[in-house]
């Protein structure tokens, strides 16, 4: 649970492949841990020994020595800082992968990840917000949690979720057998078991291991505001998708319907990264692939975090066609910008004036004119979706790259844990001490796919053993 | 304290009737192990203390498995005796065997589990509870509650008698409208055909309180005469016997110990069962209410765990002054007719004659989430609750909720602080928190694995956590303190010189070593960091301890402990010290969470439905999400720094 007398840190600017990301430390320890991380040129030099808000040159290292980056050092000491707490910003240079090392190797040196909100919270409790704010701020840990919440699963892949319960579900069965053998001594033994526990711990260690190494090489994650482009057949969605990547990634034809499965893509601008789905177009069809298609469209929708709505602005009409009308009622209350495309062909008077009256159907969504195809109107349209995402100064995207740390920081908790399992097997420690060190597992499994443990444990035993007189 | 006969209107307004009235400052309804303990600890804090039972024959009862403790429950007696309570003394004074389970294990996992005299246990409390003073033993059943204000001020009886009181403890056990079940038969009785209590079910709903309906079961009990002991394999009790009570002299516990008896179900049983399912009244669906998980009946068993081809029973004795065996792993609720069948296909029970059917029980209990971690009513200032009558089950869990809601109407009617025992501190902290905060639906029962620091709530330290406690409240003498304070200084002294004693590798260390399977020493170590070995013991180290100082086996056990797993206990403390920064941010009850803008509707529900104590019960309600706590500590923060301001 986020308490304000930890030392948290996180990535606080944008998290892009080129340019400089921001990380900051803050808490009582924040110096200490930078310290474990900072490197001067000459080697010697304490980041702990230096005066307030000055910026010192330097590397960060891993814990082996290894140089992971040149960066820069901010050193900040409470009480004038964003957090009224002692603050360290590293300015790292070496994109994602890099800043990500980094983060992570002030981890090992003792900060812990971020919670959702928390750098606010901390600037809250610690009065550097006005007392007035409190319930902006409330609404703000609010929306940070409940998106973090809500990308936490969906970030990763579902084979990998899928694995993560998988874990769970051994390690939460070998403890039920051991617990119930420890509660009902006189119907069960443990001891017949200690061997086929140990080896199925051993399994699942590997393949956690395996996971965690992988965790960044992009099979595991899918980062990014889910932002899904929607529409009618051949309203230029695969087009606006190949514009925002910068080449062919989609099939484009005339043939309405050519899109018949998702096509995910990320991209990103503004320190904001977005994970695109290019869909099949919305319409009632007897074709069964196209059929699947159209419902897995429907569902990308109601998971996104934003929605493109393309209408083809060259099927000029009195009205809009029905489906556009259903399809665009039901997103009430999203965020969606409704996008006017193919307007290089429309003409542009005709473009202002079918915007006028979409605006007046559809008041709650923004509507812009674009070409996909020319890229007409398309950088208007990039500042637009940052814009959602930038204002009331919630740093989503910052979240979404929290939340995989955070995510990756468990696996690796969860790891340890079952390395003292198996180092403890080994010496012939009690199964009641194994137990402690299994459950820590399970619980830093458990919040990587954002499930706390209740009462599995007990359920689990009262299911799968028969006890009691 | 005098009796006063009285007028009062009788219903009908029409004719005057005399009762009596009397006046106390604590009334206890039922003299069962909650009722007995609630009592016992009200009275020597010197309280004017009443406990009503439906039979004064009937106090400290065991109507169902003929022993205390056994794991996890172990733990709790010892608690409730470091806390100054009677089950433990009680125990050591009856007990006909006992054992010690788990010794294999870990030390967070033994448990002592005594069988029974059980008519001698009932009547030694009894004997204790009538020679208490300020405490009054009385029949009669109490039909209601009397409140003025939201607060207690008494209870009516059946005969119309009144009962003033500052305080009241309700501890009515399975008696609340209870129904007994054997087959097609019912019989509206408590158990052992007591009489039922069937009023104040009526009189705590018109006040207000949510009730419900559970059920739990017992297994025939049978005629020793009828056994075939050669049958079955003999279970002795252990050697030397180890007391419950902390205060009983280990030597005063050494007698001889009669034997249980182990014997298994097998196909057949099974198949009777199968056959007779339509007249079970559990697969029937005549039995509604909710039975424990982990207790089931042996249809249960037979029908859940199919895949069995055989169960154990126990069977054991239920004093030694009768002829009665209780038969541990297969209480029932089938009729008569399939309970001889389905007993006499057990090997050794052939022939086997039933003194008592098996049957099962229904009952009116409270859903607990209505009380605070003191166990007094969130909505009713002074009345408390202890016992199955909060939904647990077994003796011991209520025994220990019976001391704690004792102790708290005490320190109530003497506007004393009350006491709360958190996660970290007992089990029975952990049964009370577990009840008052998650949403449950069959009886509970203690198991060691719902103690998330177990490793620290061991049995043998209960008196180490908690006698301290049970001082500050007034049940512990100043004898008994002063002993407790010098077994903790021989211990950490103990500790200390383990610690700082240092041997070398000589060659009678060396030779020490080879001979206990443990790696030699290249260099000076210190006893405790051979004691971390875990070939290695206290016991064993004697040899090459030649310093080791006389000290009492209670105190080598706790050195020996705290030194072996000192890595697993320094995290469980930090553990509990994160936990504790959420316990100690208190929650008022008169909190109306809905007007907390930014928490889910869901979570606003849930916590004005709990109205928690502190930040961390509501982190552990369900439904109450990390992001809703975050938001309720930026509120609480938020809503202190305007108190200061005012």
């Amino acid at each position: 649970m986020a308490d304000y007398e930890r030392t948290i840190a996180a990535v606080s600017s944008g998290l892009t492949e080129s340019g400089i990301s921001v990380i900051r430390i803050s808490g009582p320890r924040a110096l200490e841990v930078a310290d474990r991380v900072y490197r001067s040129p000459g080697g010697r030099k304490k980041l702990s020994e230096q005066k307030t808000h000055t910026i010192h040159y330097g590397h960060a290292v891993a814990a082996d020595g290894s140089v992971l980056d040149e960066v820069l050092a901010s050193v900040m000491r409470a009480p004038k800082t964003y957090t009224r707490e002692d603050t360290v910003e590293l300015n790292c240079h070496g994109g994602v992968l890099v800043t990500r090392k980094v983060l992570e190797a002030l981890f090992r040196a003792g900060a812990e990840p971020a919670e959702p909100g928390e750098f606010t919270k901390m600037a809250y409790l610690n009065g550097r917000i006005d007392l007035s704010q409190a319930e902006a701020v409330m609404d703000v840990i609010r929306a940070q949690n409940d998106f973090a919440l809500s990308s936490s699963e969906s970030q990763l892949s579902g084979s990998i979720s899928r694995k993560v319960r998988h874990f769970r579900d051994i390690i939460l069965d070998v403890t039920a057998q051991i617990e119930a053998a420890l509660d009902d001594p006189e119907h069960y033994s443990v001891d017949s078991f200690r061997e086929s526990a140990q080896q199925s711990i051993r399994e699942v260690r590997a393949e956690m291991a395996q996971l965690s190494e992988s965790f960044y090489d992009g099979k595991v994650l899918k980062e990014g505001i889910r932002t899904v482009i929607l529409g009618r057949p051949n309203a230029g969605k695969s087009s606006l998708l190949n514009t925002f990547y910068g080449g062919d990634r989609a099939i484009v034809t005339e043939v309405p319907g050519t899109t018949r499965d998702l096509l995910e893509e990320s991209v990103r601008w503004s320190g904001l990264s977005f994970l695109l789905t290019d869909t099949a177009g919305l319409r009632e069809t007897e074709d069964k692939v196209e059929k699947i298609g159209v419902d897995r469209a429907r569902n990308a929708a109601r998971q996104a975090d934003l929605i493109l709505y393309l209408i083809d602005s060259t099927e000029s009409r009195e009205d809009f066609s029905s489906e556009d009308r259903d399809a665009l009622a039901s997103l009430s209350g999203r965020k969606c910008i409704v996008l006017l495309n193919k307007t290089d062909l429309a003409g542009e008077a005709c473009a202002v004036e079918e915007e006028k009256r979409l605006r007046e159907i559809f008041p709650d969504f923004p509507v812009l004119s674009i070409s996909a195809r020319e890229g007409l109107g398309i950088e208007k349209l990039k500042k637009r979706m940052a814009e959602l995402f930038l204002n009331g100064k919630i740093a989503y995207n910052n979240e979404v790259i929290l939340t995989n740390e955070r995510q990756k920081m468990c696996l690796d908790d969860a790891l340890q844990s079952i390395d003292l399992v198996l180092d403890n097997f080994d010496a012939g420690i009690p199964e009641d001490l194994l137990t402690v060190d299994l459950m820590d597992a399970y619980r830093s499994l458990g919040k990587i796919i954002g499930e706390e443990v209740e009462d599995d444990l007990a359920d689990r035993i009262f299911e799968k053993f028969c006890m009691g007189k | 304290m005098s009796v006063r006969p009285a007028l009062r209107p009788d219903q009908d307004g029409a004719e005057y009737m005399p009762f009596v009235e009397e006046t106390y400052d604590v009334v206890v309804a039922g003299a069962g192990h909650a009722g007995c303990e609630a009592a016992l600890a009200c009275a020597r804090l010197g309280l004017e203390t009443i406990v009503f039972t439906v039979s004064v024959d009937s106090i400290a009862m065991m109507p169902c498995n003929p022993n205390i403790g056994g794991t996890s429950k172990g733990h709790l007696v010892r608690e409730i005796d470091a806390l100054g309570g009677e089950m433990g003394v009680n125990i050591d004074k009856t007990f006909i065997q006992s054992k010690m389970l788990n010794t294999s294990k870990g030390p967070s996992v033994h448990s002592l589990r005594a069988q029974a005299d059980k008519r001698d246990y009932s009547q030694q409390m009894r004997h204790t509870l009538e020679n208490t003073d300020h405490l009054t033993v009385r029949q009669g059943e109490v039909a209601e509650i009397i409140t003025e204000d939201g607060k207690i001020t008494g209870c009516r009886m059946v005969t119309g008698a009144v009962y003033h009181c500052r305080c009241m403890v309700i501890a009515a056990g399975v008696y609340l409208n209870a129904k007994c079940i054997t087959g097609e038969v019912n019989t509206y009785t408590g158990p052992n055909g007591l009489m039922a209590a069937t009023h104040l079910t009526k009189s705590l709903m018109e006040h207000g309180i949510e009730m419900r309906r559970f059920k739990t079961g017992t297994p025939a009990r049978v005629d020793r005469r009828s056994i075939d002991f050669t049958k079955l394999i003999e279970q002795k009790g252990d050697e030397p016997v180890i007391p419950f009570s902390f205060t009983t002299d280990p030597a005063s516990v050494q007698k001889p110990q009669v034997s249980c008896w182990l014997t298994y179900t097998n196909e057949k049983t099974h198949q009777i069962i199968r056959d007779n399912l339509d007249r079970s009244p559990l697969y029937s669906g005549k039995i509604k209410a909710k039975g424990p998980r982990y207790c089931p009946s042996i249809e249960d068993k037979v029908v859940r765990f199919a895949d069995r081809d055989r169960h154990q029973v126990f069977i054991e004795p239920e004093g030694l002054y009768t002829n009665e065996m209780y038969l541990d792993g297969m209480s029932s609720s089938m009729p008569e007719d399939v309970q001889y069948a389905m007993y006499r296909t057990v090997p050794g029970l052939e022939h086997v004659r039933i003194v008592r059917d098996a049957y099962a029980i229904e009952y009116d209990c409270i859903n607990p989430k209505q009380l605070k971690p003191t166990l007094e009513f969130k909505s009713i200032s002074g009345l408390f609750s202890a016992g199955q009558f909060n939904g647990s089950s077994g003796y011991e869990e209520a025994a220990a909720q019976g001391i704690l809601a004792g102790i708290n109407a005490a320190m109530k009617a003497l506007g004393r602080e009350e006491l709360v025992l958190d996660r970290s501190q007992a089990y029975i902290g952990v049964l009370v928190d577990d009840l008052v905060t998650k949403e449950s639906v069959e009886p509970y029962r203690m198991m060691t694995s719902r103690a998330e620091y177990r490793l620290l709530l061991r049995q043998d330290n209960a008196d180490l956590r908690l006698t301290e406690i049970g001082h500050r409240i007034g049940l512990i003498s100043e004898e008994r303190y002063q002993k407790y304070l010098d077994k903790k200084k021989n211990i950490e002294e103990e500790i200390e010189r383990l610690k700082s004693y240092t041997v070398g590798g000589t060659n009678q260390v060396q030779e020490f070593l080879d001979r206990n399977g443990s790696t030699r020493l290249l260099s000076g170590c210190t006893l405790a960091e051979l004691l971390k070995r875990p070939e290695l013991t206290y016991e064993k180290l004697e040899e090459i301890d030649p310093e080791r100082p006389a000290l009492p086996a209670d105190v080598c056990e706790q050195a020996e402990i705290e030194i072996k797993y000192e890595g697993y206990i320094a995290r469980q403390k930090r553990q509990v010290e994160e936990f504790r920064k959420l316990e100690n941010k208190k929650l008022s009850t008169e909190i109306d969470y809905s007007s907390i803008k930014s928490l889910r509707l869901e979570a606003a529900q849930k916590l004005n439905d709990y109205k928690p104590s502190s930040i961390g019960q509501a982190s552990r309600i369900q439904g109450v999400s990390p992001s809703d706590i975050s938001v309720l500590l930026v509120w609480l923060k938020n809503r202190q720094s305007r108190k200061g301001k005012d």
